[in-house]
């Protein structure tokens, strides 16, 4: 069955993650390269075991490469900024999981369709994918005033990139949970806990509404936003059904369970925006596909 | 020469715990007034989880936080007026912002194992000109050895001085002495201590690392502050003029300060048996205050959330893990 060619840009853990998913789980898509700086990196190793191609100077080659359609970046935010103009110009479609914010913000579940059609796809963050569709679900019941989100994550699952630009996340979410969340204002806190066994990202959501909560339709909401979720990020579970918490203010939690195809089951901050963006790209060559077919 | 310790007053800051967030800029003003009558060199303010922190997770101020800010500095006289800043909550954009209004000082709090997360505060914080200490969080949780890679961490981002938090209240002097002595052996920057009174021994932690070489110390009027409150800042001044050590205070303007504006707050700092058990289980102590509601809203002991919350191991910040906790164990206690 024909494919649609993609590249991994960064060979990073996310990187990696990525590459595994593609193989494992993903029907449309067939990845044709790698692009990296280090001959020796773990994921430009890896890369060569499974017979992908890979390149170590610049992206060049990538650009140059009309079969491959579709690009994941999984560098740096500020290294997208300076290879989205390229991406596009060679009319490669970009799959974001930098904080670089240069496309709309998607998260799939709420938006993906909105969005389809974009050159850009920026993946927001990890609390933002795991929080933004609780907000929108009680969004779509009534008006939220104010929404704030806390994800809490295992210290080993935040790399350096993370800790060095924790501003970033806080201030990428917030914007997130108004956006996509649809909330009038939104606030986001990030704690790191280094407890061993490390813990699941876990997340709490309170959404503050204008009007008295209407907590059945909320619940009922929920349920069916999150049942959409867990069909691309098996391991998300509501711990705490939407609750009353002071005035007006729903309260919710959710774990994030990893499905360990690279990264360890307690990283699910890092496996839902990698189930995101493999989702996406997978449901976009599907219809490029079955568009090429008809 | 005798020796001089550097007491930085956080009633405005972590006193703002035990009077839930509640600081009109009057009252604020107020106190700072007075700790600036008499002689107090430092003087922190602002939500009890920092800047920014006014939210659904830890309580909403019930002023603005930076009409709050401005009182105090308008009535600081020479005092520094420092802000607490913890990565995760509040950002560099608020640190700029009271910069700008004339905050001189900013510790950066970071759990005790996560100094990393400060790097872009504190280099922000020197580059604008300010006083930059790293502060690190729950510090009963690790052994000297990694509490020095930390704070070796944050002299290599450019902190001046770096801060052991005995957040949880739960060491005893010892504990205090062996983290002091070895930071102070293995680190040029000065060192500082900041103790809870939840198992009765801020005045005798303080003490202590005092004693081990410490630089700075944490006080707050009457105690005032999260758990059972920190070390009574006028209490300091007292035991350390009797021992000869130089504060740079007058002794009776600063019990004046106290007996003016605390009791006037209506809060009265005691080891009932929640801050006891917060000292006992080694959590984080603004948790004092949430345990008791959400105990209250399932019907709880709040004494088995807290020993829970410690068996977890969570950290600073986390409060949303006491709702989650007490709602398990509600749930446990339904089905029994």
């Amino acid at each position: 069955m024909k494919k649609i060619k993609c590249a991994i840009v960064g060979p990073g853990n996310i990187g990696i993650d990525l590459m595994e998913k593609i193989r494992k789980r993903s029907q449309n898509l067939e990845l044709a390269m790698m692009v990296g700086i280090y001959e020796d990196s773990v994921g430009i190793v890896k890369a060569k075991e499974y017979g992908v191609r890979t390149e170590i100077h610049g992206l060049q080659p990538l650009l140059d490469d009309p079969e491959i359609e579709v690009v994941f970046e999984a560098t740096s935010a500020s290294q997208h900024l300076k290879n989205a103009p390229l991406y596009k110009e060679a009319g490669k479609k970009a799959f974001d999981l930098t904080p670089a914010a240069v496309g709309p913000y998607v998260v799939p579940v709420v938006n993906f369709e909105e969005h389809f059609d974009s050159a850009n796809i920026n993946l927001v963050t990890c609390g933002g994918q795991a929080t933004t569709p609780i907000v929108a679900a009680v969004s779509r019941v009534q008006e939220v005033e104010y929404a704030e989100i806390v994800s809490t994550l295992a210290s080993k699952s935040a790399g350096p990139g993370t800790r060095i630009n924790i501003d970033e996340f806080t201030e990428t979410t917030s914007a997130a949970l108004v956006k996509v969340g649809g909330a009038k204002r939104g606030k986001a806190i990030i704690i790191l806990n280094p407890a061993e066994p490390p813990l699941m990202m876990r997340n709490t959501v309170y959404c503050r509404t204008k009007d008295a909560p209407d907590l059945a339709a909320i619940r009922e909401s929920v349920g069916r936003m999150v049942a959409e979720l867990q069909k691309y990020v098996p391991g998300y579970r509501v711990t705490m059904e939407p609750e009353l918490s002071g005035d007006n203010t729903v309260v919710t939690m959710v774990q994030v369970e990893g499905s360990g195809d690279y990264l360890p089951p307690y990283a699910g901050n890092l496996d839902i925006i990698t189930c995101a963006a493999v989702h996406m790209a997978d449901t976009w060559a599907a219809r490029k596909l079955e568009g090429g077919r008809r | 020469m005798a020796k001089k310790i550097r007491i930085i007053d956080t009633t405005l800051r972590d006193g703002s715990h035990a009077i839930r967030h509640t600081y009109s800029p009057e009252q604020a003003g107020k106190i700072a007034a007075a700790l600036a009558k008499a002689g107090a060199p430092t003087i922190e303010c602002g939500h009890g989880d920092g800047i920014s922190g006014s939210s659904c997770q830890y309580g909403f101020m019930k002023y603005d936080e930076y009409e709050v800010l401005q009182a105090v500095l308008d009535n600081a006289g020479d005092a520094k007026v420092g802000i607490l800043l913890l990565p995760g909550i509040g950002t560099v954009e608020d640190l700029k912002r009271a910069h700008e209004m004339g905050a001189g000082l900013v510790r950066v709090a970071t759990h005790v194992t996560e100094a990393d997360v400060g790097e872009q505060h504190i280099k922000m914080a020197r580059e604008l000109g300010m006083e930059a200490i790293g502060f690190l969080m729950m510090s009963h949780m690790e052994p000297p050895e990694k509490i020095l890679e930390q704070a070796k961490k944050f002299e290599s981002y450019g902190a001046s001085a770096v801060y052991m938090a005995d957040s949880a209240g739960a060491m005893v002097p010892d504990d205090a002495a062996a983290r002091v002595s070895y930071l102070k052996e293995h680190l040029s920057l000065p060192v500082g201590f900041h103790a809870h009174n939840n198992l009765g021994l801020a005045i005798g932690n303080s003490l202590a690392a005092v004693n081990a070489g410490a630089d700075y110390i944490d006080g707050t009027l009457r105690g005032l502050g999260a758990g059972a409150g920190n070390a009574p800042h006028e209490v300091l001044t007292a035991v350390f003029h009797k021992l000869g050590i130089e504060t740079g205070e007058d002794l009776y303007a600063i019990m004046d300060a106290a007996e003016d504006n605390i009791p006037e707050l209506g809060v009265q700092m005691i080891i009932d048996k929640y801050a006891l058990s917060i000292g006992y289980a080694g959590v984080y102590s603004s948790f004092f205050l949430h345990a008791k509601r959400a105990a209250d809203r399932y019907g709880l002991d709040a004494r088995d959330i807290l020993i829970e919350l410690g068996r977890l191991r969570t950290v600073g910040g986390q409060e949303d893990m006491i709702l989650d906790v007490a709602y398990r164990l509600a749930q446990q206690k339904k089905e029994k």
